[in-house]
């Protein structure tokens, strides 16, 4: 019983893993952009929330409603004044652009609120949790993390399969010059896109500092997580960016359950494990040449 | 009477490569002018700076009277500038009617839609759901031209339609063109097929390293003066 249960955590951990995920797909999907800033960008969010309740005492899933636009305008702004200038040629510009803006980023973070761990008071939902038997209890915050991993990609499948918009996202993504040949404005649908990456991010930063304490130099381990999970699923698989998250948790609860210091590992193993045999990723395809 | 687009004494570069030497063309609405020339002659760089993906390093591009100086490609097709490029560049991810909708997402007012590029080129309408990668090349370049119509163009820029493709789907393909001008539609085609550019040209515009070499109507320009044109002879 106690491996269905480090499974069934898995999968439950695996939505704030694809939360992570989703926009680091997004960004690598439309832009080819390898956003380092991404895990920072995480704690930016959540730090921002952290500010919110400490100012208003709100409760932080409230204050997402203020958190998500907000990172939504930042990501807009940072790709339309700057990320866009980087994507034009050498892709290692824009590589190192996202490295210095993540350095920024904490270095700030540090500034204003130290290297204190800090963590976000959601309440009694933290640790309420549905009973199944005596050896396994469902957490309902990791299983509304879960839910709004799939509702999150859920939405953006209607948004890229079934509007004007994602029509314009999906064809740049395949070709940036002809889409603008198109009529596309490829400097807007970029900083949409970056905005909307940063949207999810902000979800994710916000959902991590209730599920754990958090810190400014937390930023690069949640990235490589991201990273991981948008790999093992396949790059440009809104889907496949769950079911990666999903394998990354299940990876990560499982190797714990076989040793506890063995979590984090155990996630690197089964990522190195499926790049070596599906390089592609789970639910990524090669088209024709 | 203005004429539709104008280029007046248009220099482009690559690099510290010049491409164009004060190229000269003027085109009346409605009318279908042929460039040709040989490989490297500066047809295609020339549509491309009429559509706004290459700049000018001298002289202007005026369409409908107005300089296009500092105005976008993607702004272009809003103005009904429309350039189908060469070797046809679909999304190959995206179904073909989903690269015709592309096409018309800065649309303007106008007559087509899916079900009129269907009813020009009959044998997308089985392929709607394909995706474009798995098109063939006749079938790409049908759809290259029904996402350019899709905008409902004022000017519609052919480059090269016939590379890479059989005779006889070339001439299928042309054999649709002047489905398009009847419908008001400019259209400057690049070509290196001579016989199909003349084949639907009212103007003939040759181009030699760059530089204007010959202009004219098909039927004033014999054969030897179009070959010494072409080739520099």
């Amino acid at each position: 019983m106690e491996w269905v249960n480090a499974v069934i955590q898995g999968i439950l951990l695996g939505g704030v893993f694809a939360l992570f995920a989703t926009g680091l797909s997004l960004a690598f999907g439309i832009m080819r952009l390898a956003n380092l800033a991404h895990g920072t960008l995480a704690l930016l969010a959540a730090f921002i929330a952290y500010s919110m309740v400490d100012a208003t005492g709100v409760n932080p899933l409230v204050a997402l409603l203020a958190v998500v636009p907000i990172m939504f305008v930042v990501g807009y702004a940072l790709q339309r004044g700057v990320l866009n200038f980087t994507l034009t040629g050498d892709p290692l510009t824009a590589i190192l652009v996202t490295f210095g803006l993540a350095v920024v980023i904490e270095n700030v973070l540090l500034e204003r609120y130290s290297a204190d761990a800090r963590g976000l008071d959601a309440g009694s939902i933290e640790s309420a949790s549905i009973r199944v038997t005596d050896d396994i209890a469902i957490g309902w915050f990791p299983l509304m993390t879960l839910a709004v991993a799939v509702g999150v990609l859920g939405l953006l499948y209607l948004l890229f399969a079934r509007t004007r918009a994602g029509r314009a996202f999906r064809a740049i993504s395949d070709d940036r010059a002809t889409g603008r040949l198109m009529g596309i404005d490829d400097r807007h649908y970029y900083a949409l896109a970056m905005g909307i990456a940063l949207a999810t991010v902000a979800i994710a930063g916000v959902f991590l500092g209730i599920r754990t304490t958090f810190s400014p130099a937390d930023g690069n381990a949640q990235l490589l997580f991201g990273f991981e999970a948008v790999i093992i699923g396949g790059l440009g698989s809104l889907w496949g960016t769950l079911a990666g998250g999903i394998v990354l948790g299940v990876a990560q609860t499982v190797g714990a359950q076989i040793e506890p210091g063995w979590s984090v590992l155990t996630g690197h193993l089964v990522f190195l494990a499926v790049l070596a045999v599906r390089p592609h990723g789970l639910f990524g395809r090669a088209l024709p040449a | 009477m203005t004429a539709l687009l104008e280029l007046d004494g248009v220099d482009a570069h690559y690099g510290q490569l010049q491409a164009l030497f004060g190229v000269d063309l003027a085109v009346e609405q409605g009318e279908t002018v042929a460039m040709i020339g040989a490989n490297g002659a500066g047809k295609t760089t020339v549509l491309h700076t009429i559509a706004g993906a290459q700049r000018p390093s001298r002289g202007t591009v005026r369409f409908a009277g107005v300089p296009l100086d500092g105005v976008r490609a993607d702004r272009r097709v809003g103005l009904g500038i429309v350039l189908v490029p060469e070797g046809r560049r679909l999304f190959p991810s995206l179904t073909v009617e989903e690269n015709l909708l592309v096409g018309a997402h800065r649309r303007r007012r106008g007559p087509w839609n899916v079900a009129r590029v269907v009813e020009l080129f009959p044998s997308l309408d089985r392929l709607r759901d394909r995706r474009a990668a798995y098109l063939s090349g006749g079938e790409q370049q049908a759809v290259a031209i029904g996402r350019a119509l899709m905008a409902n163009p004022r000017l519609l820029l052919l480059d090269e339609v016939s590379l890479g493709l059989a005779p006889v789907v070339v001439k299928q393909l042309y054999a649709a063109l002047p489905g398009v001008v009847a419908e008001g539609v400019t259209l400057v085609v690049v070509e290196q097929d001579i016989g199909q550019a003349l084949s639907v040209a009212r103007h003939v515009t040759c181009l030699l390293e760059g530089r204007v070499s010959l202009r004219g109507r098909p039927d004033e320009l014999t054969r030897d003066r179009i070959t010494a044109a072409y080739f520099g002879m």
